[in-house]
């Protein structure tokens, strides 16, 4: 609990629900009739509307991208060090929007969410959605902000894909695009991490093939290993040793299977903090999204061509121990780019934190993100 | 608006207005900045010096970050018109192959360097004995980062070997001082070679 909100922050907010009415044509073929969106928004829309900044979260991430609910709120928004007064995104010049994607479990429709038709959770039922049918819903979303173009729309690594299927999908609704530790589609890697995940979770006695919510019951042991799995993905090779190294708790070795390496502790902290705030439905809805994202499959592969009516100007970040979503990926999203003749930078930021890192306040990462963010600003009105 | 080097002026004269441009090593994007507001000129820069990746970014310069000793792979060929090299041969840990590159995806290549065939460095190490270190290599031997200096005539003979032909040859001193000395002998009295060059036709 924070005795008092740091001065930096946004400070208290709250959440707003939409409530959508017109049918969502999925890419599955199926069909969400109606469906809700919760989002936050922080700052001010100038009279103009031109300084909307859209944050699009990751796998595991929310709506609440910064601010507290309440005092006894214990953590801030998950990007509170980039999003904020006098920040990276500075709220005193835009306005920016964080909203939860669809099929999530924070609020906005998804797997937890009543089935109209049955009065039940949809849990299995809830159709398997994409970043393409995020992007729609989110482009809807804009439209009831009375937003026609965002200034600029921000993501990394999941999120960072929907930023490219925003620029792909509506030119003309975003000046600036950037795309922040991400890839244009997964490696057969990326997905076998994924499948296994989804295997933890599905093979979990408690799983009840999705319906465990009738069984009032989580499959929390699944939920934890695909946790633990994804974050270890998420960490280098050199930050695990230097946090951790090879630390014992006990300083001995005790023979049993308890918790005796300091990363095994880790881990399992990880997993208990994650268990008690994510649905395991969303959980497989959201690595299936990750790993149907391929926007330049519908042109034979080809990337370039698939961005040729792209008009957004581009910044896409990479970090050089990301091994998930490597800088090579992002070199081919840079090179299809300039192959279009299009505006792009390209920043590698050298850091041995993984592919975590586009979460931290890496000096090199907040220098070359802010003066972005700054030309972004200058080109709103007033 | 003044240009801080000299070359620069001088590349700004050879670039015809709106062309496309790929700088590689293009520091704090000075260069592009003024092409592309006086000249229409468009482009790419290419930089690894993190604190030049803010001022471009900052300058609002299309810059990529990228060790120029990995090569141009992700360009394709013939993707600019011209490609400039502004006093990076020298540091460049296979200049003959960054030359080849540079005519690979550009038309007309543009390098300047630093002359060693300088008066200056000729005296420092022909008679002193030691490795030069003036007002165009400042640095210490051991510290610099130019690992392969050379001279107008090494350039020329390496262009020939590389089927490159030269368009254009300027040899000019740090302070833009002309004189019947750098006409006649630019090897000897040039501080600043600055070449423009394109393939030969086969």
């Amino acid at each position: 609990m924070p005795e008092s909100i740091p001065d930096d922050s946004i400070g208290l907010v709250k959440s707003s629900i939409f409530h959508f009415n017109e049918p969502l044509a999925l890419a599955s073929g199926l069909t969400l009739n109606e469906y809700e969106l919760v989002y936050e928004t922080y700052g001010k829309l100038n009279e103009a509307r031109d300084n909307a900044v859209l944050v699009c979260h990751a796998l595991s991430g929310t709506h609440h991208l910064a601010g507290y609910y309440s005092m006894d709120d214990r953590k801030p928004g998950w990007w509170e060090n980039i999003v904020g007064p006098g920040k990276v995104i500075d709220t005193n010049r835009f306005y920016v929007v964080g909203v939860n994607n669809l099929g999530g479990c924070h609020g906005s429709t998804g797997p937890k969410s009543t089935n109209p038709a049955t009065g039940k959770p949809y849990g299995p039922d809830f159709p398997i959605v994409t970043v393409t049918d995020w992007v729609t819903s989110q482009h809807r979303l804009s439209e009831k902000l009375g937003i026609k173009q965002w200034a600029a729309v921000v993501g990394g690594s999941l999120g960072g894909m929907q930023v490219l299927q925003w620029a792909i999908d509506y030119p003309d609704s975003l000046r600036h695009a950037i795309v922040i530790a991400a890839a244009p589609k997964l490696t057969a890697q990326n997905i076998a991490f994924n499948e296994v995940a989804r295997q933890a979770i599905r093979t979990d006695p408690s799983f009840h093939d999705g319906h465990y919510y009738e069984h009032d019951t989580i499959p929390e042991s699944g939920l934890r290993i695909a946790r633990m799995l994804g974050h270890l993905t998420y960490m280098s090779d050199d930050i695990m040793a230097e946090k951790f190294g090879r630390a014992l708790r006990e300083g001995t070795i005790n023979f049993d299977y308890g918790i005796e390496f300091q990363v095994e502790s880790y881990l399992r902290y990880q997993a208990d903090s994650f268990v008690g705030s994510f649905d395991a439905n969303t959980y497989l809805l959201m690595t299936k999204a990750l790993d149907y994202f391929d926007p330049a499959a519908a042109v034979a592969g080809d990337l370039t061509a698939v961005l040729a009516k792209v008009s957004a100007d581009f910044f896409v970040l990479s970090f050089t121990s990301d091994w998930r979503f490597s800088p090579q990926r992002s070199h081919e999203i840079v090179r299809a780019l300039h192959d279009n003749d299009l505006n792009v930078s390209y920043a590698e930021i050298e850091s041995h934190h993984g592919h975590d890192a586009f979460l931290l306040s890496l000096p090199q990462y907040l220098s070359v993100f802010s003066a972005y963010m700054n030309r972004v600003a200058g080109e709103c009105s007033k | 608006m003044s240009l801080s080097r000299f070359d620069f002026q001088v590349i700004c004269d050879w670039i015809h207005p709106n062309s496309r441009v790929l700088d590689l090593g293009c520091g704090n994007g000075e260069l592009l900045n003024e092409l592309s507001l006086n000249q229409g000129v468009s482009g790419y820069g290419i930089e690894i010096d993190d604190k030049n990746i803010s001022k471009c970014i900052s300058a609002g310069i299309n810059v990529i970050q990228r060790d120029l000793d990995l090569g141009l792979s992700d360009f394709d060929e013939d993707s600019f018109d011209y490609v400039i090299l502004s006093m990076t041969l020298q540091a460049s840990n296979y200049p003959h192959r960054l030359l080849g590159e540079m005519l690979r995806v550009g038309t007309e290549g543009i390098v300047t360097f630093p002359n060693f065939g300088n008066i200056k460095s000729r005296i420092q190490l022909g008679l002193g004995g030691r490795m030069p270190v003036n007002r165009t290599l400042p640095l210490e031997w051991y510290n610099t980062p130019n690992i392969h200096l050379c001279t107008l005539k090494d350039f020329e003979e390496l262009c020939d070997k590389l089927d490159i032909e030269i368009l254009e040859r300027r040899a000019v001193s740090q302070n833009n001082k002309t004189g019947p000395g750098l006409k006649l002998f630019p090897n000897l009295f040039g501080e600043i070679a600055l070449y423009r060059f394109r393939r030969k036709a086969a």
